[in-house]
């Protein structure tokens, strides 16, 4: 059977190049970079000209890229190091549409440490309101935490005015732009961001490896404590295979970058045009706002997601749901549901996301099965004859 | 990704019984679409026997499966066979079901009650026996919530939010539903310990066990079973019907007939099938 893979958000392939850079690593070159012998020391050198290509990336210096274990890592590092090294402030501004990275640690804090978040408000599309965003910082605030693209959605904030309006008043401004990396491009010379974790699964490195940049000067402790590695900023021996994988990840992720946005986000209008056009009652999450080019978050009305899901897994279609009975939760998507997506749609929805792996085949293939999919569902659903009457 | 039955999957790929019975004899409904999953059964009974059930489902793979389930375990029966049936049968029947699932199948025995008091020209169950809304998210009542708790012998509110959704929201019923469960472990420990059983006692506990519980769900199969004799702790049986040609009968026996007269006679008993 055919797989096509439309769940890149969730994770993505390991590049065949990125595989084999990495290799040499788990044979001969498994010395410890911060060994004083030159057999370590050859590692260390490969290890920080990895670093250097990371750093060239987002137009940054070598010295502010810490390597992590993932992006939840690098989100709970960035957000309890400004409360460290802040200590006075207790008061934490993010969004009610963050990854549960973020959003379930600001919920930790609130209620086992004493904190207090504000959680702002987003529109039907998806978008912030930067009134309610200024109007929240306060002279407590110690972090401002908002992702730079959202993983359901696709729906980018405006991160550059963000970060201008957060350090006019001198608060440390953080973003998790773990979708945003390798879609969109993130030159952070010019922006005023102190921090941005990143994950490496996301754009063709393997699990087990992310980054929290943190611009110089930026107010921070280390989470881990330990040994002196990554300049005493993170303790632990430094995961060197992956940290190889990642910078050739991220060397490819630079040159696809426009194919990003140009072919691989044609295929996903290929495909959000053809599903609208095919299937009665489907809308797009998000469609008026800025999206990624690779995410198309869809609703269909009157039935279930996990039953859309099983039924394309079944013929090699791989995507995900914002539906409750696939993860476990009761309740849908806290992302639909803050944009008031109403229930009629937000238990019918799936998210595809494509990467530069995906072809036109792929595309047209779920063309060709979705709208069966859907016709059958909703002739089993009591809703879908009673809403259509309504309609008229 | 849900680890579903064979079954479960089969009968969520092929549906059976999808439909509305146009002249039904009874209808019943449950959940909403803001729950994110709702069944409407439609039953047609004809002399106490339901010779015709149809479901819609809005929900998700175990949702409709557990509906498609429900409406081939229920026709053929009597409305009091019907009556007696669980969210365990619909479970049973389609060979388990993930823990967070199980408030599919109690869907399923929540509409056949609805449709049946329907077909009695009673109302809804709610409205005679009200109940306490405890889940705002969800509306589920105190009644749901015990119900799930007695039948399905729950201890945590992990175990109640998956039989009955109660507490998956807000959470902040979950106190009241630890409430509940205490209250049920209480009840259920404050029962006397039954006194050791005579021979004669014992025996007729058996005989009515078998009558009441094991033979209506195996006669819903097209099987049966007959009390041979009893023995100390060993209990003779002899299957019937259906039972003697299905290559599950040993499974049947060790862990439906046994578990079933060990709960509700002695915890020793040994079931044996004898063959004629």
């Amino acid at each position: 059977m055919r797989t096509v893979y439309l769940d890149n958000n969730a994770t993505t392939m390991v590049a065949p190049e990125v595989v084999e850079a990495m290799m040499p690593y788990f044979g001969q070159l498994y010395g410890n970079p911060s060994s004083a012998h030159l057999f370590g020391g050859q590692v260390h050198r490969l290890m920080e000209a990895a670093r250097e290509k990371v750093a060239a990336f987002f137009g940054a210096q070598p010295n502010d890229i810490l390597f992590t274990s993932c992006g939840t890592e690098s989100d709970n590092t960035a957000v309890r190091a400004a409360l460290q090294s802040q200590p006075e402030k207790r008061h934490i501004v993010t969004t009610r549409v963050e990854h549960p990275a973020i959003l379930s640690l600001c919920q930790h804090l609130e209620k086992k440490e004493g904190c207090s978040v504000t959680y702002l408000a987003v529109d039907s599309q998806g978008r912030l309101d930067l009134d309610q965003l200024k109007e929240s910082l306060t002279d407590q605030t110690a972090i401002v935490s908002i992702m730079w693209a959202n993983n359901e959605t696709g729906v980018v904030f405006p991160i550059q005015e963000i970060a201008e309006l957060v350090k006019s008043r001198g608060i440390t401004f953080h973003t998790d732009g773990v979708q945003a990396v390798g879609k969109i491009p993130m030159d952070l010379s010019r922006t005023g961001v102190d921090m941005v974790s990143l994950s490496g699964h996301k754009l063709h490195a393997p699990k087990g490896i992310g980054v929290l940049y943190i611009r110089k000067g930026t107010k921070f402790a280390p989470f881990i404590r330990g040994g002196h590695q990554e300049r005493g900023r993170r303790a632990g021996t430094e995961n060197v295979p992956y940290i190889i994988g990642l910078g050739k990840a991220i060397e490819l992720a630079e040159a696809k970058l426009e194919e990003e946005n140009t072919r691989v986000k044609a295929l996903r209008d290929r495909l959000e045009k053809g599903l609208l056009a095919s299937i009665p009652r489907s809308y797009v999450n998000g469609v008026e706002a800025e999206r990624l080019p690779n995410t198309l978050s869809i609703s269909f009305e009157y039935i279930e997601g996990e039953a859309i899901l099983l039924k394309m897994s079944a013929l090699g279609i791989a995507a995900s749901s914002g539906s409750a009975c696939t993860s476990g939760s009761l309740e849908p998507s806290h992302v639909l549901r803050s944009m008031g997506v109403p229930f009629t749609c937000a238990h019918g929805t799936v998210r595809f996301s494509l990467s530069v792996y995906n072809t036109q085949e792929d595309v047209d293939y779920v063309l060709e099965h979705l709208p069966m999919i859907v016709a059958s569902l909703r002739e089993i659903s009591p809703y879908w004859e009673e809403g259509m009457a309504a309609a008229g | 990704m849900w680890e579903y039955s064979e079954r479960t999957k089969e009968h969520f790929e092929h549906p059976r019984n999808v439909g509305e019975i146009a002249d039904a004899s009874a209808v019943g409904e449950t959940g909403s679409i803001t729950c994110g999953d709702a069944l409407k059964l439609s039953l047609k009974i004809e002399d106490g026997i339901i010779v015709d059930a149809k479901f819609k489902t809005f929900g998700c793979a175990s949702a409709i499966a557990s509906s498609s389930a429900l409406t081939e375990i229920i026709k053929g029966m009597t409305v009091e066979e019907a009556e007696k049936l669980t969210n365990h049968d619909i479970v049973d029947y389609l060979g388990g079901m993930p823990k967070e699932k199980i408030h599919c199948s109690v869907m399923g025995a929540e509409a056949l009650e609805a449709a049946l008091r329907n077909y009695r020209g009673l109302p809804p169950i709610e409205q005679e026996e009200g109940g306490e809304l405890v889940c705002e998210c969800f509306g589920v009542t105190d009644r749901q919530i015990i119900k799930a708790i007695r039948e399905n012998g729950l201890t945590t509110v992990e175990e109640v939010t998956g039989a009955t959704k109660a507490g998956g929201g807000c959470e902040k019923c979950h106190e009241d539903i630890e409430a509940l469960i205490k209250k049920v472990l209480a009840e259920a420990e404050a029962k006397p310990i039954p006194k050791k059983l005579t021979n004669i006692q014992k025996i007729k506990l058996i005989e009515e066990t078998l009558e009441k519980e094991i033979r209506p769900s195996l006669k819903s199969d097209g099987g049966d079973i007959e009390l041979v004799d009893v023995e100390g702790s060993k209990v003779m049986v002899a299957l019937r019907g259906m039972c003697t040609t299905c290559a599950a009968s040993e499974a049947t026996l060790k862990e439906y007939v046994q578990t079933i007269l060990r709960e509700k006679v002695t915890s020793d008993l040994e079931v044996e099938e004898v063959k004629e």
